[in-house]
């Protein structure tokens, strides 16, 4: 298989308002890719693992950029870079939740030219898939890294089907956890969708991870006021410090009132195709106090339903651990 | 520089007073605009290192084959060509990038400063090449490049970091030989903060 690191010649559109985006979008159907940052898309276009006939570039569109206070809470355009969505004020002061999953992201570089849109839509890292194999995910009738030469320590323990590719984002389990939504534009309209349904895994849709669609665009993230500077909790685990995609990662929110758990969100990263809210645990701790003594009784409950695979079974424990210290904390 | 932004507000308002005039879509770009479905230019002006460059510019190429390639600017280099090792590193608009994974038709408004351009006027090194200079710090050389450029976009913002925030504006500049002790401790010594 040849290796390839220069990048194909293709055609390139540079659309500054985000109604010629959609039109362009909407006209090239499949034949155009969308691209914000361009992080995860160049690796594919210069492995020839993926192709289209156009690149349909966001980055000049100024009205997709930057934070706004809403009256219920803040709107993020898709196209803030992930240093600002980890530097601006508004967000580490409300919530400091996702700022913190945003520092994490990558490398100084990328994340000054990431995207928050790009972040949640990155596609995941399986090798196997991003070596241009014809696996399930690919279109093919097999997969790869479910083998048992398969190295699948980076994949997932749970919701696996066919595919047990694992989400690779930082911020996304943040969004979901603070119960963000998208905002979704086509030629048609605009839609808007829970994040938790922004994230599609392989049961539903085994070509994409998230629920965007020809023609559309994911424009701004809304964040409402629901988890504003509640208990937050991030912590990603990587081999690395910088660059590497998680292995575990988490992000919670409590609210709580006289050292007792009125409500909380758990999610975590990297460990199956979508962020996993942990929702048996969120319903045990309700009403109890968050200390050590609840987190090392619920902590196992949390990896109920995993399945490892030959190599992630370290994953598991590393999960309980993450769950038990978010809940001490 | 004040012409780019001129530059960029003229495109702006070009688009502007075309999508009044016009029902359709394939507004893009103020050169586009008469042809309307049409896709980048390829002959584009860039500001490198303060100096205004024609190139011919392929669609897709990226920033790093523009200077060595098209510019002959090889101090930037090419080492992973995909973003995870920092050698390409380069200014643009003061904030350290990946030229590797940067598309030059994406920086025309852009102002570009590659190691060429750190430099005096006169030919004096910049603080920080003769810190790395005074400390070792390059071993074999050819990550310096990126080294530098992450270490004066740090110092540009943050004149005296303290190491562990020296250490984190640098982490996304690998170094085979393992020479990041040397290179951190070039860092202290040009912002002062080592004899």
């Amino acid at each position: 298989m040849p290796s390839h690191d220069v990048m194909p010649n293709m055609e390139l559109y540079q659309p500054v308002q985000v109604e010629d985006a959609l039109a362009i979008a909407d006209r090239l159907a499949d034949r155009g890719w969308l691209v914000g940052g361009g992080q995860d898309t160049y690796g594919w276009l210069k492995d020839r693992a993926k192709d289209a006939d156009a690149l349909i570039d966001l980055s000049a569109i100024e009205s997709l950029r930057g934070v706004r206070e809403t009256a219920d809470g803040i709107e993020i355009g898709a196209l803030t870079t992930i240093t600002e969505v980890a530097t601006n004020s508004v967000i580490q002061d409300k919530f400091s939740l996702l700022s913190q999953a945003a520092g994490v992201v990558a490398s100084p570089q990328i994340r000054n030219v990431g995207t928050l849109g790009g972040n949640v839509s990155q596609d995941v890292r399986c090798w196997y898939y991003r070596r241009g194999l014809s696996c399930y995910r690919a279109g093919g009738n097999l997969c790869y890294a479910d083998t048992p030469q398969g190295m699948n320590r980076d994949h997932s323990l749970f919701e696996a089907s066919r595919c047990v590719a694992a989400s690779p984002s930082d911020t996304a389990p943040a969004l979901v956890a603070l119960d963000a939504a998208m905002v979704i534009r086509s030629v048609n309209g605009e839609r808007t969708l829970a994040a938790e349904d922004y994230f599609v895994g392989p049961a539903n849709d085994i070509l994409s991870t998230t629920a965007l669609r020809e023609g559309e665009i994911l424009t701004a993230v809304k964040i409402p006021n629901t988890w504003a500077n509640a208990s937050f909790y991030f912590e990603k685990v990587a081999d690395r410090n910088v660059w590497d995609f998680s292995l575990v990662n988490i992000a919670a929110a409590f609210k709580v009132s006289g050292g007792v758990v009125e409500d909380s969100r758990i999610v975590c990263g990297a460990v199956q195709c979508t962020p996993r809210r942990v929702t048996n645990v969120e319903n045990a701790i309700r009403g109890q106090a968050k200390n050590t003594a609840t987190a090392e009784s619920v902590a196992e409950m949390a990896t109920d339903g995993a399945r490892a695979l030959a190599h992630n079974g370290f994953k598991i424990p590393l999960m309980q651990n993450l769950v038990k210290r978010a809940i001490s904390a | 520089m004040n012409s780019k932004l001129t530059r960029r507000r003229f495109i702006k308002g070009v688009i502007f007073s075309g999508a009044a005039a016009t029902t359709g879509t394939g507004i893009y770009l103020a050169a586009n605009a008469q042809s309307g479905q049409s896709t980048a230019e390829r002959l584009i002006t860039l500001n490198v290192n303060g100096r205004e460059r024609r190139v011919d510019v392929l669609p897709t190429e990226t920033l790093a084959n523009t200077l060595r390639y098209k510019l002959n600017m090889t101090g930037t280099k090419i080492g992973c060509n995909r973003g995870e090792c920092g050698a390409c590193t380069v200014l643009i608009d003061g904030v350290p990038n990946y030229a590797c994974s940067v598309l030059t038709q994406n920086i025309k408004d852009k102002e570009v400063v590659s190691i060429e351009g750190v430099k005096e006027a006169d030919g004096t090194l910049h603080a920080v090449q003769q810190a790395f200079i005074a400390e070792n710090a390059p071993q074999c050389g050819f990550c310096t490049p990126g080294q530098v450029m992450s270490a004066v976009a740090l110092l540009n913002n943050n004149p005296r970091p303290t190491k562990l925030e020296a250490a984190a504006a640098m982490s996304g500049n690998l170094c085979r030989c393992g020479a990041y002790e040397h290179y951190l401790n070039g860092v202290m010594r040009a912002s002062g903060q080592l004899a």
